[in-house]
């Protein structure tokens, strides 16, 4: 599903954000990314989501190189990958429930079925009673959440969450694990960078661990 | 299907958007309207003095004038001469008593001619050319001016000939008026688009970070600058149908004095759809150079 080879990425400037990475991660797979702030792990999920692309090397999602996509074949991509940020991204100028219907305005559902696609999402994270509310009335764990539920709405065959669980308590945490842990169980490819301990003790699984851009 | 519901869902919100800052908005359209009603105004204008022309005289024709008191017979052989003439096409005879019936009928001078006791008037030829260009008709008037029969000649499309000089030089200050205004148009709608991308900068990074096509971002500018140019023409229609309309109120009591039936001529359907088909079409263009200018600046970091 993603498959690293010999990746290098060098910003402008000279910083090497990766250095030499091979891994593969299998359909399906749940996988942590660790590692300090700074260690590469945001750099990596940028380059699964074409978002970067490498300075060398080759890097393979659903069998298309990043390295050399053409810009016209990016938004496909995408489409198959959900985002899941640490500063959530979301639109303060309308709904949760419109933020929901975002992707599906772009992947170009029918509004009947995008509608009840965007209940069904928000139902999963618990924000379903929350739909007509603005995000900016949220809080942080609830506008992680719809988040999510943006993310998950259009199905994409992989999930990227970068520090989903970063400034939230353990509770919130935890419940926002369960969300993934359910996604897992149907068949998604995750790919998940945290630094938090008692996740990866709690909810166990395939560990990528970063250090200074190259994987230890 | 769902591509047409789509461009209705970006319509509306278009128009939502539109409606959000009406202020703006207004000024926008008002300016534009203003911007396009010059050469519009200039177009109505240089119609209007087109259509007076129009009626006047049709075709370029030569007046002979025969000398009063030539008699009946020897008009006839005037009239036979001129026929054999290769560069005519044909003559029409205006015999003096019908001239005169005419002219007692005709509006201003009817006072004036109902005094006269006996017919002022020659005899006279309407000549009709084979070839009407200008050196032609003059060459021939000249040749008609020998004649010693003739006490005056007249090239009676000289004036016409004049006019649409004019007419074409207005048509000229026209044209590059509505050129330089188009462009105006261009830049207003340019930077309306260009301040809609920097403000709304989050939105077009999700929308890109989603697996937005370019064309799905560009749709939304394109519909703005579309409907506020069309409704930037719908301004300028406004603009030039009053003024003709308060204008030619105007301008009747003032012709009235001349006995003429000048007024301004309100703008055809044709005329219409092309105006506001066109300002939709420059709005639409100013937004496009807006949006490939500015919109691959923003992307997701």
């Amino acid at each position: 599903m993603i498959q690293f080879n010999q990746v290098y990425k060098r910003y402008p400037g000279g910083h090497e954000a990766l250095r030499d990475l091979s891994f593969e991660i299998t359909e399906g797979e749940m996988v942590y990314l660790t590692g300090h702030s700074g260690a590469g792990k945001s750099t990596l999920l940028k380059l699964i989501a074409a978002i970067e692309r490498p300075t060398s090397g080759s890097v393979l999602v659903k069998g298309q190189n990043i390295r050399s996509i053409k810009r016209e074949a990016i938004p496909a991509l995408r489409r198959n990958i959900g985002l899941i940020f640490q500063d959530h991204k979301l639109l303060f100028d309308r709904s949760a429930f419109d933020n929901v219907m975002l992707p599906l305005q772009i992947g170009g559902f029918d509004h009947r079925e995008s509608a009840k696609r965007a209940r069904a999402a928000l139902d999963k994270v618990g924000l379903l009673s929350r739909e007509k509310a603005n995000p900016i009335s949220l809080s942080g764990g609830e506008q992680q959440r719809l988040c999510i539920a943006r993310a998950i709405v259009n199905r994409p065959a992989i999930l990227l969450a970068d520090e989903p669980t970063g400034n939230l308590d353990s509770d919130y945490a935890n419940e926002i694990m369960h969300i993934f842990k359910s996604f897992h169980q149907v068949g998604v490819t995750l790919v998940i960078a945290t630094h938090a301990e008692n996740i990866l003790t709690q909810f166990p699984a395939r560990e990528l661990h970063l250090k200074q851009g190259a994987l230890l | 299907m769902s591509a047409f519901i789509e461009h209705l869902r970006v319509l509306r919100a278009t128009l939502l958007r539109l409606l959000l800052t009406p202020n703006a908005t207004l000024l926008n359209v008002l300016i534009i309207g203003i911007a396009l009603s010059l050469p519009v105004g200039g177009y109505v204008i240089l119609k209007s003095v087109q259509s007076l022309t129009g009626q006047l005289t049709s075709t370029p024709q030569i007046s002979v004038f025969i000398k009063v008191g030539t008699g009946a017979g020897e008009v006839t052989r005037i009239g036979d001469k001129l026929k054999q003439n290769a560069k005519i096409d044909h003559i029409e005879f205006a015999p003096r008593d019908v001239a005169f019936k005419k002219l007692q009928q005709s509006t201003e001078l009817a006072e004036v001619m109902g005094d006269l006791s006996q017919n002022p008037l020659p005899d006279a030829y309407i000549v009709y050319p084979k070839t009407t260009d200008a050196t032609t008709m003059e060459s021939l008037r000249d040749e008609l001016k020998k004649w010693p029969q003739f006490d005056h000649v007249q090239l009676d499309s000289a004036w016409v000939h004049r006019l649409e000089a004019v007419l074409g030089f207005g048509r000229l200050a026209v044209a590059i008026l509505a050129g330089l205004l188009s462009f105006a148009l261009i830049a207003i709608t340019f930077n309306t688009i260009r301040l809609q991308i920097l403000t709304r900068r989050d939105e077009i990074e999700v929308a890109k970070l989603i697996g937005a096509t370019d064309a799905f971002i560009r749709r939304p500018f394109l519909y703005f600058g579309l409907i506020q140019g069309l409704l930037g023409g719908i301004a300028a229609w406004l603009i030039v149908s009053g003024s003709v309309l308060l204008l030619n109120h105007h301008l009747g009591d003032l012709v009235s004095v001349y006995a003429s039936e000048f007024s301004l001529l309100y703008l055809s359907i044709a005329d219409s759809v092309t105006l506001l088909g066109f300002s939709a079409y420059l709005g639409w263009l100013g937004a496009w150079f807006s949006v490939s200018q500015h919109l691959w600046q923003i992307e997701p970091r």
